[in-house]
């Protein structure tokens, strides 16, 4: 079975989520889910540690040999972003059951699950597919899956916002088969590979550049790269807790990385970055988002849209790896890759706790919570802390990387936008943090809902990943720089 | 392995002696005795790590946060000096926060005892640290612990103070410091505390860019705020709402100490005093310091809060200490270690004094504490005394120090360090004689009933003022120490 890994891991969730909806009974479709969960992490460690070993994994999908027939390819990078997309999801997936009774209606959970595997298995499989057309169906598959989940919540704006999502996705998806479609009239190819290795003699400079600026403009879309955010607030404050914690934590994840193997692995390095423009707008977008998303996030009242705008802003740290475009910027990037969805994990998972037990939706809400709720409020200020950049947590590991990257390049602007981001994120934690120890809760106490154990365990173990990947980085900086050194610059160096 | 165990040890006993805290607090009988390990234990340790170590030739590798540098500990003179320091004031404080809290009834005394702890293990982290990252790392770690003490009482005022402590000193440790220690890694491709000076042993003379090294300078002066040299300052002032105990400790001891410490180590071992030789800058900055006592002074003079204007005289001593590191000699680095510890102590007398003299009448203002001298006496006395060792007066260590300030700036010729030295000893006699004066020869404005202070209280005021006086007598126990940093 080994030798079909790369299949399996997308195959997996994606037979879960059918399954689930012919079976219909929500405590026997969590343990498929579960299942399918465990199973796509053993064949994801699998492919690692076999793109480790091995190299670069080919993988002929249905036996069409490449570059006509699909290519699944597995190297060093995207086997690791997968190992952390099941394992992240999978954790998400145990906490589900508990929430999803609280917050949603009865017959909808099976849908839910449901939703929730086959958008995993979209994004696995745009992890790892070598193929630009199928990364466009996985695309599409994954994003149809988010708006279901968007649109589940009890609250009804969430109807609103799961159409605005697809809107706006829809509006990315066509720009990105846009750009597909002019690289597949310049080169005749569809595989990422191929197409690589035809743009070398290329001499039409301008439809490449079109195709790289629909390509790039179609992504951001779905990255929430600002100022194409507009979805991601109202997207996370409205699904249920699980789904937030969910996308969150891994869907932009996957889009950044898409974007990144377009960048490196498509146009490649020169191409790319011998355009000074394209370097100027990724830099001066990132540290806007960086500097506008933390200013709005300072002002929101509601808890998860807060935290949504922090998204945005931390989003912008990673893009801004991608324009540093050096080694450390690029380690930056994928580490926070890694770091930040945890730590978004760990957030929302607390958050969904707070509304498990006491319907906490707004900022105010949060006074007293110390009292009421050591542990969860714990949680909430350690991963805050960790958005700050504080040292000891994940935060400070990316930021470390791109203050290096900056400097290496000289980029002193750069250096300073991190640093003053970091100040305005100290403000809106702190204003978090004062609430949840320092003010006694208003209209007395509510009698919070006891929570289910596998729940607090889930965020607890979040949190001290947030805490742990910080202090030893082994498992995310140190793979996160062999990723970046084989894969991404492997030519370049 | 071992030697890791041992070399952590300093952070680790305080950590889990406020684990143990949470968990025996409510056993009455195991309070004291649990209070009163954690400084005798940590302060073991540091004597055992000293065995086993000879000076700067050693240093652990506990483990790697980036590839080749991590957390690494490591014992060399002036930490081992700070480090003795914290820890035996530490065992001080303890005496006496727990009489005062006792006193004064202050609530969550579990809490605030276990807190205090963690802080001390983060100052004694800092103070091993063997290389720039953990240095920064402890730091960081010593800001956001501490923070829960300054909002201990949890009022609307307390907040306020808590979110500017936060916001200045995290601001600009990742404002300045951070981008300062990337830009030392990106130089050096290191970031190892070295005997001569980090960045004066890899940079060939070649590359050494002058103007980079004078901006990495203010960014490392400013970054570390804890040393609050102006314009980043007003969080110590604002820190005082904390209870005494707590000002006493951390904000004239530990954090603030911590402070200054961390720019000695910096511009010892990472600058290395030849690199900054002539760097505009360091004039420069001499001058802010230099405004920074005199300007401090002056508020102080006009404080009616006792520990306020406490806070502002720390932020002109902590100048000094700053002052006398830039003056770049040998014998400057000494004059400043000594004059780091000679504030420690009288500060530390002092705090204790006003804590006392609020859990006695319950004062805060000076205008309130006429003729107290006559009810208090032990602790008007060592009021007076702490306050004569900073104005620099014979048979207090504070003398010491001052003396060997003024003679290293002498050697050098920096003239503009004395006449600061000169004024700010002036204004320090300008705003602690009339404290004293209303202390022993004005009568009470009203008779009040004065609580007796429990024996703790004044045990502990005691051990400071024979402290000073033995620094003074001794004052080898600290420079022979420092004296054998290359």
């Amino acid at each position: 079975m080994n030798e079909h890994a790369p299949a399996l891991v997308v195959m997996l969730p994606i037979i879960g989520a059918v399954l689930i909806m012919l079976i219909r009974h929500n405590n026997l479709n969590w343990g498929i889910a579960l299942i399918s969960g465990i199973s796509t992490i053993y064949y994801s460690i699998i492919l690692y540690l076999n793109a480790r070993s091995i190299g670069t994994i080919s993988y002929a999908m249905g036996g069409w040999e490449p570059p006509v027939g699909i290519e699944y390819r597995i190297d060093e990078f995207n086997s690791l972003l997968i190992a952390l997309i099941a394992i992240v999801s999978f954790l998400i997936l145990v906490y589900a059951r508990s929430s999803l009774n609280i917050e949603l209606k009865k017959n909808k959970i099976s849908t839910f699950y449901s939703m929730y595997l086959l958008c995993l298995g979209g994004l696995i499989g745009i992890l790892s597919t070598g193929d630009a057309f199928n990364a466009f169906v996985f695309l599409e598959i994954s994003s149809l899956a988010t708006y279901v989940i968007i649109s589940m919540g009890n609250d009804r704006r969430g109807l609103l916002a799961a159409y605005q999502y697809l809107i706006i996705g829809t509006i990315g998806a066509t720009l990105y088969v846009i750009g597909v479609g002019l690289i597949f009239i310049i080169t005749g190819s569809l595989n990422l590979y191929d197409i690589s290795v035809k743009l070398g003699d290329i001499e039409l400079y301008r439809p490449l550049l079109a195709s790289l600026a629909f390509i790039t403009v179609g992504i951001a879309l779905k990255i929430a790269l600002f100022p194409l955010h507009a979805w991601l607030p109202n997207a996370y404050a409205f699904a249920p807790s699980v789904g937030t914690a969910f996308l969150a934590s891994t869907a932009t994840k996957v889009a950044i990385y898409l974007l990144i193997k377009y960048l490196y692995l498509v146009y490649g390095f020169d191409l790319v970055y011998s355009n000074q423009i394209f370097i100027f707008v990724v830099l001066s977008l990132s540290i806007i988002a960086m500097f506008g998303a933390s200013m709005i996030a300072i002002f929101q009242s509601n808890l998860k849209k807060l935290f949504a705008y922090s998204s945005v802003a931390q989003i912008g740290y990673i893009t801004l790896g991608i324009g540093i475009a050096n080694y450390n910027g690029l380690t930056g990037s994928t580490v926070h890759i890694i770091n930040h969805s945890i730590i978004k994990a760990a957030i929302f998972l607390a958050i969904g706790c707070l509304v498990f037990s006491s319907k906490i939706v707004n900022i105010d809400q949060l006074a007293g919570l110390g009292k009421r709720m050591p542990v969860v409020a714990v949680c909430i200020t350690v991963s805050s802390l960790s958005l700050i950049g504080v040292p000891g947590t994940v935060g400070f590991i990316s930021k470390w990387y791109l203050v290096l990257g900056s400097l290496e390049q000289g980029l002193w602007v750069v250096v300073f936008a991190l640093a003053v981001s970091s100040i305005l994120a100290l403000i809106y934690v702190g204003r978090i943090i004062e609430l949840i120890w320092f003010h006694t809760p208003v209209g007395g106490m509510v009698s919070p809902n006891k929570m289910p154990f596998e729940m607090i365990a889930v965020t607890v173990l979040m949190t001290i990943a947030t805490v742990y990947f910080g202090i030893d980085t082994r498992l995310t900086g140190d793979l996160a720089k062999i990723a970046v050194e084989n894969v991404l610059l492997g030519e370049q160096l | 392995m071992s030697q890791q165990i041992i070399y952590l040890l300093p952070v680790l006993i305080p950590i889990f002696l406020s684990i143990l805290i949470k968990i025996t607090w409510e056993i009455q009988s195991l309070r004291y005795p649990i209070l009163l390990s954690g400084p005798i234990l940590a302060l073991w340790s540091v004597y055992k790590i000293q065995q086993n170590s000879d000076f700067m030739s050693s240093s652990i590798n506990i483990f790697d946060i980036f590839p080749n540098i991590g957390i690494s500990l490591g014992l060399e003179p002036i930490s081992f000096v700070f480090i003795i320091m914290v820890n035996s004031l530490w065992l001080v404080a303890t005496l006496y926060s727990y009489g005062y809290m006792r006193t004064n009834n202050e609530k969550r005394l579990g809490n605030f005892f276990s807190f205090f702890a963690i802080a001390i293990g983060c100052a004694n982290g800092a103070a091993l640290s063997s290389n720039l990252l953990t240095l920064f790392i402890f730091y960081e770690l010593l800001t956001v612990s501490t923070y829960p003490l300054v909002t201990h009482k949890g009022d609307e005022q307390s907040k306020q103070s808590g979110r500017k402590y936060l916001l200045i000193l995290l601001g600009t440790s990742l404002c300045f410091f951070l981008p300062a220690m990337g830009y030392v890694y990106y130089l050096s491709g290191n970031l190892d505390f070295v005997s001569g000076g980090l960045l004066t042993t890899t940079l060939s003379s070649m590359e050494v860019n002058n103007i980079a090294m004078s901006i990495l300078l203010i960014l490392f002066i400013f970054g570390i705020s804890k040393a609050a040299v102006m314009p980043f300052h007003s969080w110590l002032p604002a820190a005082m709402v904390a209870p005494t105990p707590v000002s006493a400790l951390l904000h004239a001891v530990a954090v603030v100490k911590v402070g200054v410490f961390s720019i000695i180590k910096v511009l010892v071992y990472i600058f290395g005093l030849d690199i900054l030789l002539g760097l505009f800058t360091v004039d420069f900055m001499i001058y802010i310091c230099g405004f920074t006592i005199i300007t401090t002074s002056v508020i102080a003079i006009k404080q009616d809060n006792l520990k306020k204007l406490l806070a502002y005289s720390t932020i002109s001593q902590l100048s000094y200490v700053v002052i006398a590191i830039l003056i770049l000699t040998p014998s400057a680095i000494i004059a400043a270690s000594m004059h780091l510890v000679a504030h420690a102590v009288s500060k530390i007398t002092l705090f204790f004094a006003a804590g006392a003299i609020y859990s006695s009448t319950g004062y805060t203002k000076i205008s309130e504490m006429d003729g107290i001298g006559k009810n208090l006496k032990v602790v008007s006395i060592a009021f007076t005394l702490g306050a004569m060792s900073l104005v620099g007066i014979p048979l207090l260590v504070g003398f010491t120090s001052k003396w060997y300030i003024v003679q290293s700036s002498v050697e050098v010729g920096q003239w503009f360090i004395l006449l600061v030295i000169t004024i700010s000893t002036l204004l320090n006699i300008g705003y602690f004689t009339p404290i004293i004066y209303k202390f022993f020869f004005k009568n009470k404005l009203k008779e009040i009933s004065f609580k007796t202070l429990p024996q703790d209280i004044n045990l502990s005021i005691i051990i400071c003022c024979v402290l000073m006086v033995i620094l003074f007598m001794q004052p080898n126990l600290v420079m022979e120490v420092i004296s054998n940093v290359k």
